[in-house]
């Protein structure tokens, strides 16, 4: 299988704190790979510096065969009005076929559930393909379609999960981030939602990277994992081989 | 209190005077909705507009006489200074506050009051302190209709601003960049991440309460001249509505200015307070708001995020 993410020894800083040390892994094609670590891992600063939300101090990011995110030189942090070449800015990411379903949902709670599926269609310029894209979702996720005149700041907390990634599974890209898509939810919720991510990679195709606290349902759910402590990847590999490591069960099934 | 003729007198007056500044506050709470910064340039794009709106209302009209066809080189300059302002408020945006967006949050509003100073000194510098005259296009004899004066600069006042506004309101609700501009508002990051080039959607925003603001700037100026400190009072108030409706949002900016409108013109004919004072009632409303709902009469109260 052709490797669609590759992450190459990134380090992100928050000034004096090193939030991600020389992480190194990869996405293949059709896959769903997790990554799964305590709070406060490093995790989702991962996720974001993916889609370039969070600069790298060094490292690469390739999607494909396209350079999406690179180390910025000093100098050119300092000066934000020059333009950065040698990286891609979130939206030209998204353009490229990346979603980010990001911590927390961020559904557009002023807006309605309609209206969050226009914005996650924003980057398809084909109306008809839209309303297509919308019956899709409204069938995939009964309950958006009869809210679809709702404002999402009424929607509970897993329909609000089910908002998100139907926003960003509208504008069909290749490769979905989920950051933390059971935080918060009830158990059968998240057992739905992890139902409808294994439908998103088996039946439309979608590589699915996926980011949890909840050790046993994210490997569970892949096919590979990678285990972060403190900023690092500590270990990686197939996923049912990573649920039977005794330090893996030790330290995150609570066995 | 006066006869029923008076009341809806004053109601016009308010109206008309409450549109402009609604005009004006949309710039700043568009603006404020997505960058959370106050433009206190704003009353200066308005004062450049209404130069520029004067200058090719002048140049075009030649010696025309009044009539349709000069309330169509009336509009044609209008739209001038709607597109001039427009590209001023996006070359401001682009060299005065868009370098400093990761700064502290007083960097930009510094910046901007400079900007302020630098346009009306400019426009100062170029076209002379004295007020000119921006002729009226049209005959401005007031029509008597049951004991209420209206003149036709209140009936364009009333029209363009109705116009401006429920047009930018189905813009914002209905079309995709709309949709854009509200998405983004709400969550910077999340917008991008639809794909949604957020630097546009800033020039963009600027590029529409600038044009606004010209259009205010031309027609408060067919009353009160062009002159180069002109936008100072007008965006300062208008500041108060926007806050008034909540700022950052639009509905509100609209309703805000419309009911400080009202409030002036009331406050000074039904409430004798007197015409020297008529500013404190603004500034007044301003600091009553900021005690009771700080938020403004349809702002949300920001939540903390966890």
């Amino acid at each position: 299988m052709s490797e669609l993410l590759t992450i190459n020894s990134i380090d992100v800083k928050y000034g004096n704190i090193q939030a991600l040390r020389d992480v190194s892994m990869k996405v293949d094609e059709g896959d769903i790979v997790c990554l799964i670590g305590a709070n406060g891992a490093g995790k989702s600063t991962l996720l974001k510096a993916i889609v370039g939300l969070e600069p790298l101090t060094n490292g690469v990011i390739t999607f494909e065969d396209t350079k999406i995110a690179q180390m910025r030189a000093e100098s050119k942090q300092r000066f934000r009005f020059r333009r950065n070449h040698d990286i891609l800015t979130t939206d030209k990411i998204a353009e490229m076929g990346i979603a980010l379903v990001p911590e927390g949902r961020r559904v557009f709670t002023d807006m309605t559930v309609e209206e969050n599926l226009d914005m996650g269609a924003f980057m398809v310029r084909d109306e008809k393909v839209v309303a297509r894209k919308k019956e899709e979702m409204f069938e995939f996720f009964p309950i958006l379609k009869s809210r679809r005149k709702q404002k999402t700041r009424s929607l509970s907390g897993g329909e609000q999960q089910m908002m998100a990634i139907a926003r960003a599974l509208m504008s069909s890209p290749r490769l979905l981030l989920l950051d933390e898509p059971g935080l918060g939810l009830a158990p059968l919720i998240i057992q739905d939602i992890f139902q409808k991510i294994a439908l998103i990679n088996r039946e439309d195709k979608v590589t699915v990277f996926l980011v949890e606290q909840n050790a046993k349902i994210a490997l569970k759910a892949s096919t590979q994992g990678y285990v972060m402590e403190n900023g690092k990847i500590v270990l990686s590999g197939d996923s049912k081989e990573l649920l039977e490591n005794s330090k893996v069960r030790a330290a995150y099934l609570g066995e | 209190m006066g006869s029923i003729s008076e009341v809806f007198q004053h109601l016009l007056n308010g109206l008309t005077l409450g549109g402009i500044y609604a005009l004006i506050a949309l710039g700043y709470t568009m603006v404020y909705g997505i960058l959370k910064f106050i433009n206190f340039a704003h009353g200066e794009i308005l004062m450049v507009g209404a130069y520029v709106g004067m200058f090719a209302f002048d140049f075009l009209r030649g010696d025309m006489p009044y009539g349709p066809l000069m309330l169509v080189v009336f509009f044609i300059a209008m739209i001038i200074a709607m597109i001039i302002s427009a590209v001023l408020g996006m070359a401001i945006e682009k060299i005065a506050y868009k370098p400093l967006r990761k700064a502290t949050r007083l960097a930009p509003l510094l910046s901007a009051i400079g900007v302020s100073f630098i346009l009306s000194n400019l426009a100062a510098y170029i076209w002379g302190t004295k007020s000119r005259k921006f002729d009226y296009p049209f005959d401005n004899t007031a029509y008597n209709i049951g004991g209420v004066a209206i003149t036709p600069h209140q009936i364009l006042i009333l029209v363009v601003s109705m116009i401006l506004m429920i047009g930018l309101k189905l813009y914002i609700d209905k079309t995709r960049m709309g949709k854009a501009m509200r998405a983004t508002s709400l969550d910077q990051d999340v917008a991008a991440l639809m794909g949604i080039d957020v630097n546009k959607v800033i020039s963009l925003t600027f590029a529409i309460g600038s044009g606004l603001a010209a259009t205010a700037g031309i027609l408060v100026a067919l009353d009160f001249k062009v002159y180069p400190t002109m936008g100072a009072m007008a965006g300062l108030k208008a500041f108060v509505a926007a806050v008034v409706g909540g700022i950052g949002n639009i509905t509100g900016a609209m309703v805000g200015g419309i009911l400080l409108g009202l409030l002036e013109t009331f406050g000074v004919a039904v409430l004798g307070i007197p015409q020297g004072l008529k500013d404190t009632i603004a500034f007044g409303i301003l600091i009553i708001i900021l005690l009771v709902k700080p938020e403004g009469l349809l702002g949300k109260a920001e939540r903390e995020k966890v």
